[in-house]
């Protein structure tokens, strides 16, 4: 294999890992918040949990745009199969996405009345998430390719284990969400926000634990990437220091410290998604595509890889930029000023 | 009965698309309306300007949010349903797909979080600028699209090695034949959208006696763009009607209802194409000028329906009367443009009533004129999704029809409770109209991201 044809599809998987784990974290928590509407009751405090992700919510979704755009961009073969291959979970996915998407604007609108929009709210956060959680449980498990197509059935992610990262990524999302609350508002509400969190962190611990045993567990192809020597040994960093971001982040709780549970938390996905990456490196429909065999032309490659690599700086600068400008604590009823 | 798995495909793309279509064939012309009313206010400093600024901005923050929703859809559904598509195009398509989300759909979505919100959080200018941008990015988003939309009409660029396209030279791809001509009239036809909804807005509340300085400043805005840019959109699309006679000439062939190509073309203004028949039943026609249009001489031959074989011809009777209510709206457009600026110019504009009680009903012309135009140029490229490259059956996902039923069952209840919900809002927004009271008092602007179109949707549903 030529060095073009060899590390082009690198730096794009590079590339769309990168948006993925940015979405992850960004709409990470603010579907978090969504997830935590049926925990708080009280109507003025859903109104602060609601502000303090309004300003972003739009363009944390758009990374959710580029995964997916640029997986046909960059790995039209892969695109073509995993979307079919998931189609139920990525459509629900999306449908919940609108209904809490338009719940942003139309739950000020309906006020008094807006319990409808309240559980809009919720409930398309919770759904979009548990169907992403599907889709990476589906991914993993693996699916059914004959002849470069998609060729399982349309339930074939009805089963116990994308079931099971569906819900473990509702928790893990509404930690993410209650470490921000923390970060970002204040009084009785952060006070709710760190004992939810507590509860959830424990929780993501256990998730974690049992994925980590299940995976190798069911699929051999990724205990045989583990628990093979020197692999174990190069490897092992990854669990150690997710146990150390835990333990991070218990003592943030405990601590009563501003930003080091929601950081820590990034840390715990983050290190989470490197250990996906580890596990199914190089294929991306796992078990029988690489990223190779499903990339673009380089031609095709190559031109957008020199949009992105002038767009993404300016674009992690401007988002950098509306953050600061909201930056600060939100306080109940008081907004942005 | 057994389900069609391409045509629920079809038929899902098709409602998604037309829904989604709306927003942004809304928000391109608005951003710019919006912005160009910043900087009116910022060198004029008349207060009436901002409160008019504000107002846009909010009807404008409630149709983004159901175009961005809306839209994120679509970019899946090229997978979810359209796999094959991915496959045997995705080399030249995604990238262009990509440049769009890289260069519009950030740019767009990141900043207007500072244009709805940033009122009084950043600097004036700043602020400006924040809405600037929003414009640039929502016509750059159109560039995109337009040119990925156009080169599946009229593909360039590529060369195909067993079925799958592959790009040779960005610029043909890009700027393939149909592209500046799609993209003007396409873009046109997004601000004479937004134009017309700003002038009926306007009349609206001249006729009802509110809000009259705003008003006239609307009227007159949306007016001007409306003369102006009418007969422009007519020229720009009479340019598009001649690229594609020479590139798809089924298409107008559909259009024209003209089945026998060794004759000169009658211009068929009704008739119930009878495709079985292979001719026009209950026709009302001129006879040849359908040649003179098209070919700029009386009897000049263009390739008629039956020049091409069944299989290759696009469905008729969709493209002939979609293309005819098109035509419908821009003559509308043209007579309300043009009386009004004859008003105008006799300074009887703004008390003129009957023509005002017209004008104020005039906001839906162009979204039926955008659906219509859509739906002549996409149906008239049937049955080719890339044309002569790939046709719509070959291009479907293996998913089970089951599937693709539920999830068009889905669709259409969800898009139709949310999407009715939302242009509910809007329309009680505008009832209530640019409030003086917004612009003056500092605790009124909004304070909560996106919530500027819900504090304008709470304001319209008549809360304080």
């Amino acid at each position: 294999m030529d060095p073009i044809t060899l590390w082009l599809p690198i730096v794009w998987a590079a590339l769309i890992g990168t948006a993925v784990a940015l979405y992850v974290i960004l709409d990470g928590f603010d579907l978090g918040i969504g997830i935590l509407f049926p925990f708080e009751p009280n109507e003025s405090r859903r109104d602060t949990m609601m502000n303090s992700v309004a300003p972003f919510w739009d363009g944390n979704e758009t990374w959710l745009v580029l995964g997916g755009g640029g997986l046909l961009v960059a790995f039209p073969l892969a695109y073509s199969v995993i979307m079919p291959g998931l189609y139920l979970p990525i459509i629900i996915m999306l449908l919940g996405l609108v209904f809490r998407g338009v719940a942003f604007e139309f739950r000020w609108a309906a006020k008094p009345k807006h319990e409808l929009w309240d559980n809009a709210f919720a409930w398309g956060s919770i759904v979009a998430t548990f169907m992403q959680g599907v889709v990476l449980g589906g991914f993993l498990q693996g699916i059914i390719v004959q002849n470069n197509a998609f060729a399982g059935g349309p339930l074939d992610w009805f089963v116990p284990f994308p079931l099971f990262t569906g819900l473990a990524l509702i928790v893990g999302y509404a930690l993410l969400a209650s470490t921000w609350l923390i970060m970002k508002t204040e009084g009785s509400l952060a006070d709710d926000a760190r004992s939810w969190a507590k509860r959830l962190l424990v929780a993501v611990v256990v998730l974690m634990v049992i994925i980590s045993l299940w995976t190798p567990l069911a699929f051999p192809r990724i205990a045989d990437r583990w628990f093979v020597w020197p692999n174990i040994l190069y490897l092992s960093p990854i669990p150690l220091l997710t146990a150390f971001m835990a333990v991070l982040c218990w003592y943030g709780l405990r601590t009563k410290r501003e930003a080091m549970p929601f950081i820590s938390t990034v840390g715990l996905f983050l290190l989470g998604y490197l250990g996906l990456v580890i596990s199914n490196a190089p294929y991306l429909v796992p078990p029988s595509l690489t990223i190779w065999e499903t990339a673009a032309v380089p031609e095709s490659q190559i031109f957008t890889l020199i949009g992105v690599l002038i767009m993404l700086p300016i674009i992690l600068g401007y988002t950098a930029f509306v953050y600061w400008t909201f930056r600060g604590k939100v306080r109940e009823g008081e907004g942005y000023h | 009965m057994e389900l069609d798995p391409v045509l629920l495909a079809r038929i899902q793309f098709a409602f998604t698309v037309t829904f989604h279509i709306i927003f942004p064939s809304f928000t391109i012309g608005l951003a710019a309306f919006i912005a160009t009313l910043l900087i009116r206010w910022r060198m004029t400093g008349r207060e009436h300007l901002h409160r008019l600024a504000r107002f846009w901005t909010k009807i404008f923050a409630v149709s983004f949010a159901m175009g961005v929703v809306s839209g994120v859809v679509m970019s899946y559904e090229f997978g979810t349903n359209w796999s094959h598509f991915s496959v045997a195009v995705g080399n030249v398509v995604g990238p262009l797909i990509g440049y769009e989300v890289l260069t519009a759909f950030f740019l767009e979505a990141t900043f207007l979080g500072v244009m709805l919100f940033g009122w009084s959080r950043v600097p004036p200018s700043l602020h400006v600028l924040s809405a600037i941008l929003v414009a640039i990015g929502t016509s750059l988003s159109a560039f995109w699209i337009l040119a990925a939309n156009s080169w599946m009409q009229t593909p360039a660029g590529h060369e195909i090695r067993d079925g799958i396209a592959y790009p040779v030279d960005w610029i043909a791809i890009i700027f393939n034949p149909s592209f500046p001509y799609r993209f003007a009239h396409m873009f046109t036809a997004a601000y004479l959208t937004t134009s017309l909804v700003v002038l009926a807005v306007g009349a609206r509340y001249l006729v009802s006696g509110r809000f009259t300085e705003e008003a006239k400043t609307m009227l007159r805005m949306g007016l001007g763009m409306v003369a102006i840019l009418t007969p422009l959109q007519m020229y720009i699309g009479d340019s598009s009607g001649l690229n594609t006679e020479k590139y798809q000439p089924e298409k107008i062939a559909a259009i024209e209802a003209h089945w026998d190509g060794s004759k000169p073309g009658d211009l068929v203004l009704f008739a119930i194409p009878n495709e079985a028949q292979e001719r026009n039943d209950f026709a009302i026609t001129i006879p040849d000028a359908s040649s003179l249009l098209i070919t700029h001489s009386w009897d000049g031959l263009f390739p008629g329906l039956k020049d091409f074989p069944r299989n290759d011809r696009p469905p008729v009777i969709p493209v002939f009367f979609a293309f005819r209510i098109m035509v419908g709206m821009g003559v509308l457009m043209l007579i309300i443009g043009w009386v009004g600026a004859w008003l105008w110019a006799r300074r009887r504009l703004f008390t003129t009533k009957w023509y005002l009680e017209i004008a104020q009903y005039a906001w839906p012309l162009g979204f039926i004129a955008i659906l219509s135009g859509w739906y002549t140029t996409e149906i008239g490229r049937q049955p080719w999704v890339a044309y002569g490259i790939l046709r719509t059956v070959d291009a479907a996902s293996p998913v089970a029809p089951s599937a693709v039923l539920t999830t068009l069952v889905l669709f259409l209840i969800v898009y139709l409770c949310v999407f009715a919900i939302g242009i509910y809002y809007i329309n009680r927004l505008i009832d209530h109209g640019p409030t003086g009271a917004a612009a003056a008092t500092p605790q009124a602007l909004p304070s909560r991201p996106l919530s500027a179109a819900g504090e304008a949707a709470h304001e319209a549903m008549g809360g304080e």
